[in-house]
């Protein structure tokens, strides 16, 4: 398990360091330093072997977080606890900052001594974590002796995530559907790979403990329901139903119940969280195309031509457009001419960036630019990165459709149609490239 | 409020100023230093001396101070014991608290204080709280067993918690039911033997109920301790993967990556013309595909285990190629790691995408991974017959660029292409030539040299470019050297007319003017075919070469079955055993798949590792055997027992005589005319090819050492060689040897045999002590990587223990005690009497040798051979008494009187020693004397 965890800064300072087991040493601090933060070449695997101890590490801005350890640990569970603990610390107090770790550094201990015990995760959600540790010291004289026995049964209890006795004037239900649709693209137009991974975020502010079943267009789902029904159903919804090649759910979805009926079936955390992931790979709408021209004139001279074209509902629109075209290393100068939005060549990032703010559906767009190269003997070929874009539009490019999201609560007395549901689509560009 | 002040006080007489603040009345103050002195310890330094300053704060009703100070004393008790002891009312005290919280607290914190005074408060309040009706205490007390056992293993059984925390096992709550897991599979990890985690249907059923609903952290903790049980049939095997498959939609990857290695090790049991057992497959690829949109670090682990399950089982991700495709921006590590898995699932319906995909990746700027990019294109080559074209024009387009190290690493792998489609590129060798100039790599430019060798006769100006070489020869790197002068003993049997001179050249420079042994040895055998047997010189070295695979790349069957069963761990990253990496007893046990369901149907690798664990460790040779093994030996009717005639001889003995001088001093004096030398060169052509495999190896000169009973005395012991270390046992490595005794030396002959599939180095030996100080001579000199199934002979001089590059392997093996009777063991006869006299009768033995049917003569020159020395000769009643000498290695006199009667088989033995004591075992003694005597 977990031997030691230590936190530095960029320069390779402790900021905290927390020994849980005897055979981690106050060296293997500064083995890690020595021989990954201040190696000389890029880090070239997260997991690194120091004289028979391993470190596993990973770095949120300038912050690294390493784990030691000298047993032969489960790994992926070493990689999650560290990404939960990132969580964790968001949670407590925002960006995770040199600042702001040693301005909370006791606080972080006191996690660390919570959330890790001999080097074993235990509860780490923060919903749980707040009603014990408080970032103004817990104040246990305060609890009675009612509150006591409910933290650690909400601790160790089967619903960890939520606590009992929460009341809402209005009961009110975020739902988020949030994809990135993610593409690479041939010169030629042919797509190399495409696939959504989307995630069903929630904000829910119920009564009680409500148990909710939530329903999308999955393809098994409505075949089988189709079954069931008229033929006249499969026809209508069978357009519409999308085949997901994976999910995964938060904790407080029972997968027993997923796997046997493919129902959704929970029992929610109070206020964020993020209820499902999932990834498709079919029939994927792929908002723009990228046809991308690239001439090369002699050899100190490029012509680039950029076209995009939305494809979507005209009447929708999307936003925050950006293509990243990039240029040679040996560029001396940019001429660029575009119909819309507003174009720079930026130098240190050797590419060429074109920002459009709002583009509706159907439409095409273009900009050309003529690059100038500095003459070199370098035989060395431009490697020619691909052109890469960003966008936001207002659907799931996978074509996921939130078909219902139920809320019951036996003991309270409000139905599912008291509570006020919001459901909201953006779909946003992940890995987005087209060869050039 | 921010806390970040407390990182900056530096300054001198701070520990002064400390000790004052902590001892102050005010509690805000108080605790504001106590906050100081963690900062400083944190950043490294001693505040030690403050020890019972913040152990007076301790007496707290804030809890955060309290757990400030627990934190420091977790910290510096071990070092300040006697003081930590002021702690442990106030432990006590708090593990009777009403608030769950702090009871769990104290708990927690007194199994951190390694501190034995401390140890032993803690077993009462521990008991109590194993007990406790808050499941929150128990879960941590559940924990703290185990780190009470780390400190003391003996003080945790004897004061019966195990018992408790098996108890535990079936706790209402299923965190307490995750801890004790995790806690008991981690003292069951310490105990190999013991049935600590006695798993059986009953309570597999209890965790798998706890699986589904305890934490993310627990489940894991159940999944892995899961992993451990071994199903009865195949049946039961089933019902727990139906249980464990919905785990695989967890948003944690580990929940994920522990449910496919419980399932892929349970699926070894399922029957494969089950429908389940294909479903299974269906549900596997997935999560799998999932794992990669997690973080880059978490991608990384993925893909590792991800490596090991397309090869156990290629058939879960046979469809899933384009998901490895690497994207421009992932971290060089995830690059590297998809490039691998993509070759092995590269496959005839996938092959034209995947080259487009190696041929873009080419042209990218991390070197490391251009090179990994090229080198995938000749290996895809390789294993996909129909491609090969391609991958030869993709490849020759690459080199077109003229980046150098693209170039270099092109050449590389199309000499491997050569090697497994001979006689089919060969019209791409004019462009290879081109670029000659450029290589600058020791692999590269070896390649090349072999391209060249290997097509003398089709490259006009071959001998030119070979010529080129031959200028720096001795600058070269010894790959280079070895491939130089191997190419052009090969280009002078092709085109023997032009190239006299140059083969001259190069032998010369090769034998005369190097020190280096592979080379010098590789120059004298071509040397000596050439002169002698042109013929079978052009058999030889021309010899048709076997064809490479892809398996090469591929992990050890063994090793592989060995990580699935560690998937998701460090092992499974690093593709090595844990016992590579983990210290000590923990994690050591080696892990294997299960057997498959007895439905009759055969899984497509033979599970080796079942039938080893199986047979008894049987590394040292049972005393019956080695005697039986020499009596067949004897029973031959002849005297000599040199080795047998040649069969594949193709040499004159006189041949011996073309030989320049140079040769004598290299085998030494006592080859000449020894017909073992035929044997030496009839081996030759089996290894060649090997060493083309492995550049560098001087395959050759271990070919001399061959010869096991060169210039052996006729008549002495030759006994054939014993199985030290099975294969089984040393991930490969297999050693079998036997002592012999030459020319005064104490020698101990090895074979080492590679029979794991990846390449072994840097081999050295060591030796217990032992009674009669044996050691090595010298290091062990296998210059060689020992590649695959490849075998080496070299002699050389009990524990031993063998070292290379996978682990240190011991085994003990018995050497035979006649060893260590040295040459000048003949007694004076005035002295032989007195002494035989001397010695008290208390250092007498006798003993018999049955069914020896050798008169006294004959029985006395065979002793003789090996150093037993007739003194005296009696004939008394018609029976012969010798009175014979020996000594020993360490100067010890041993005397003895053998009674033969004729035509009675059993000899008498008494024997006496001088100075015997309990050195020498009486028993061992014997042996050695019979075996000598038969």
């Amino acid at each position: 398990m977990i031997g030691g965890l230590f936190i530095y800064n960029h320069k390779g300072e402790v900021l905290i360091s927390r020994v849980y087991r005897d055979d981690i040493g106050r060296n293997a601090v500064d083995a890690f330093r020595v021989n990954v933060i201040h190696a000389r070449q890029q880090v070239r695997s997260p997991v690194t072997n120091i004289a028979r101890t391993s470190f596993l590490h990973v770095k949120r801005s300038n912050i690294w977080l390493a784990a030691a350890t000298k047993q032969n640990v489960n790994a992926t569970m070493v990689f999650e606890f560290l990404y939960k603990m990132c969580d964790v610390m968001a949670a407590y107090f925002g960006k995770i900052s040199e600042e702001n770790v040693k301005n909370n550094f006791v606080l972080i201990y006191e996690l660390l001594d919570e959330i890790l015990d001999f080097g074993y995760p235990q509860n780490s959600e923060t919903g749980a974590l707040k009603t014990f540790i408080t970032q103004q010291g817990i104040k246990s004289q305060h609890h009675t002796k009612e509150e006591q026995s409910q933290i650690t049964s909400q601790v160790t209890g089967q619903i960890g995530w939520r606590r009992e006795g929460i009341k809402y004037r209005r009961n009110e239900l975020f739902l988020d559907v949030l994809e990135s649709v993610n593409l690479l693209m041939s010169p030629q137009g042919q797509v190399l790979s495409a696939h959504v991974s989307g995630r069903v975020v929630m904000k829910s502010y119920l009564s009680g403990m409500p148990e909710c079943k939530f329903g999308m267009n999955d393809k098994i789902v409505i075949d089988k329901q189709g079954k069931g029904g008229g033929s006249e159903d499969v026809a209508k919804s069978g357009k519409q139903s999308i085949a997901i090649d994976d999910c995964t759910f938060h904790q407080c979805v029972r997968l027993s119940k997923f796997d046997t009926e493919r129902s959704i079936s929970f029992i929610p955390p109070d206020g964020d969280y993020e209820l499902m992931r999932y990834r498709t790979t079919k029939d994927i709408i792929l908002p723009f195309r990228v046809i991308p021209l690239v001439r090369e004139v002699g050899r100190t001279r490029l012509e680039v031509k950029v076209v995009i074209k939305s494809n979507f509902k005209s009447s929708l629109l999307a936003q925050k457009i950006e293509v990243r075209i990039p240029t040679p290393l040996t560029t001396s100068g940019v001429q660029l001419i575009c119909m819309k939005g507003k174009a720079k060549y930026k130098a240190s990032e050797n590419a060429i960036v074109w920002k459009v703010k709002r583009m509706a559906g159907m439409k095409e767009s273009q900009i050309s630019a003529e690059i100038e190269l500095l003459p070199t003997n370098d035989k060395k070929k431009w490697a020619r990165p691909p052109i890469s874009m960003n966008f936001e539009v207002p659907f799931a490019p996978s074509g996921l459709k939130v078909r219902y999201l139920k809320v019951f609560e036996p003991k309270l007395n409000y139905s599912d149609h008291d509570v006020i549901k919001w459901v909201r689509y953006i779909g946003r560009s992940g890995i987005y490239e087209t060869r050039c | 409020m921010t806390d970040s002040k407390y990182f900056t006080t530096t300054k001198k007489g701070e520990i002064f100023e400390l000790k004052a603040e902590l001892n102050s009345d005010k509690k805000e103050k108080k605790k504001e230093a106590v906050k100081k002195v963690i900062a400083s310890m944190t950043v490294g330094k001693d505040v030690s001396a403050l020890f019972p300053d913040v152990v007076n704060c301790m007496q707290t009703d804030n809890l955060e101070l309290k757990k400030l100070v627990y934190l420091y004393l977790m910290n510096y008790a071990k070092s300040q014991p006697d003081m930590a002891i002021m702690a442990v009312n106030t432990f006590v005290k708090d593990c009777e608290d009403p608030n769950p919280l702090i009871r769990a607290l104290a708990v927690r914190t007194m199994g951190c204080i390694r501190v034995d005074k401390i140890t032993e408060y803690l077993c009462e309040p521990l008991r109590k709280c194993l007990k406790d009706e808050d499941p929150y205490v128990r879960k941590t007390a559940a924990v703290c067993v185990a780190k009470l056992h780390d400190i003391n293993a003996q003080l945790v059984e004897d004061q019966g918690f195990l018992d408790t925390l098996k108890d535990l096992i079936s706790d209402s709550n299923p965190m307490v039911v995750a801890n004790a897991v995790a806690a008991l599979s981690e003292i069951a990890e310490s105990h190999p033997n013991s049935n600590l985690l006695d798993l059986n249907p009953q309570t597999i059923n209890k965790l798998l109920t706890a699986l589904n609903e305890c934490t993310e952290w627990g489940q894991i903790f159940i999944l892995d301790c899961l992993a451990n049980y071994t199903p009865r049939d195949d049946r039961e095997s089933q019902s727990i993967c139906e249980r464990v498959t919905p785990r695989l939609s967890h948003a944690n990857s580990a929940v994920v990556l522990s449910a496919v290695k419980v399932l892929m090790k349970f699926m070894e049991m399922l029957p494969k013309d089950l429908d389940y057992y294909g479903t299974l497959l269906k549900k596997l690829a997935p999560p799998l595909v999932t794992l990669l949109s997690a973080e880059p670090e978490l991608q990384y682990v993925a893909l590792r285990n991800i490596n090991l399950i397309v090869q156990r089982r290629p058939e879960i991700l046979k469809h899933e190629m384009k998901v490895f495709f690497v994207k421009y921006n992932d971290p060089i590590y995830v690059k590297l790691e998809k490039l691998d898995i993509m070759i092995r699932l590269a496959s005839q319906a996938n092959i034209a995408q995947v080259l487009a995909e190696l041929k873009e990746y080419a042209t990218e700027v991390d070197v490391d991974f251009v090179r990994k990019a090229v080198r995938a294109i000749g290996r895809c080559a390789i294993k996909v017959e129909q491609s090969a074209e391609r991958c030869v024009s993709t490849l020759l387009d690459l080199i077109q660029t003229k980046v150098n190290y693209v170039v270099q690493e092109a050449i590389v792998v199309i000499k491997d292409i050569f090697r497994k489609y001979p006689n089919k590129y060969e019209s791409v060798i004019a462009t290879l030539c081109e670029n000659l100039d450029s290589l600058d790599e020791p692999e590269a430019r070896a390649a090349m040299i072999w391209i060249v060798g290997e097509y003398a006769e089709r490259i006009d100006n071959a001998d030119e470019l070979l010529e080129s070489f031959l200028e720096g020869f001795h600058d070269e790197s010894t790959q280079v050297q070895l491939q130089l002068l191997t190419a052009i003993v090969k280009l002078f049997l092709k085109k023997p007319t032009e190239t006299q001179e140059l083969v001259q050249q190069v032998l010369s420079l090769a034998t005369q003017d190097s020190d280096n042994p592979d080379l010098r040895d590789r120059g004298y055998i071509y040397w000596r075919l050439l002169s002698t047997d042109p013929v079978a010189a052009k058999e030889v070295v021309l010899a048709e070469k076997p064809l490479i695979s892809e398996e090469t790349d591929l992990i050890e069957p063994t090793l592989l079955e060995e990580l699935i069963c560690h998937i998701g761990t460090l092992a499974s990253v690093y593709h090595k055993p844990p016992s590579a990496f983990v210290e000590g007893s923990r994690g050591v046990q080696h892990k294997r798949l299960p057997g498959s369901a007895g439905s009759g149907e055969s899984v497509e690798s033979p599970d080796p590792g079942a039938a080893a664990t199986e047979t008894p460790p049987a590394v040292i040779p049972s005393q019956g055997d080695l005697l039986g093994d020499l009596l067949n030996l004897d029973l031959t009717p002849t005297t000599t027992t040199g080795p047998p005639p040649p069969t594949t001889s193709g040499m004159q003995m006189g041949a011996m005589d073309l030989l320049s001088g140079g040769l004598d001093s290299l085998l030494g004096g006592d080859i000449g005319g020894n017909p073992a030398m035929g044997a030496a060169f009839g081996a030759a052509p089996a290894t060649m090819p090997a060493s083309f495999n492995a550049p560098g190896s001087g395959g050759l000169d271990d070919l001399f050492d061959l010869g096991g009973g060169v210039g052996m005395p006729m008549g002495a012991l030759n006994p054939p060689k014993a199985v030290w270390l099975p294969a089984m046992k040393a991930k490969g490595l297999e050693i079998s040897g036997v002592f012999v005794r030459r020319a005064g030396v104490i020698q101990m002959e090895m074979t080492l045999t590679n029979k794991a599939m990846s390449v072994m180095t840097d081999f050295a030996i060591q030796f217990n002590r032992n009674s009669f100080g044996l050691a090595p001579a010298g290091p062990l000199q296998i210059l060689t990587p020992l590649s695959p199934n490849q075998s080496i002979e070299p002699l050389n001089n009990l524990q031993v223990a063998v070292k290379n590059n996978i682990d240190v392997f011991y085994f003990s093996c018995q050497y035979p005690i006649s060893m260590l009777f040295v040459e000048d063991g003949k007694m004076e006869r005035q002295v032989f009497l007195a002494t035989w006299k001397d010695i008290p009768n208390d250092n007498e033995s006798q003993f018999q040798i049955k069914d020896c049917h050798l008169n006294s003569d004959a029985a006395s020159n065979k002793l003789q051979s090996s150093n037993i020395f007739t003194i005296a000769k009696r004939t008394v009643e018609g029976q012969d008494m010798l009175y014979q000498s020996m000594k020993l290695t360490n100067g010890i006199w041993v005397l003895a009187e053998l009674r033969v009667q004729a035509g009675n088989p059993n000899y008498t033995v008494s024997s006496v020693a001088l100075a015997i004591g309990p050195i020498i075992n009486q028993n061992g003694f014997e042996n050695g004397f019979t075996n000598q005597a038969l």
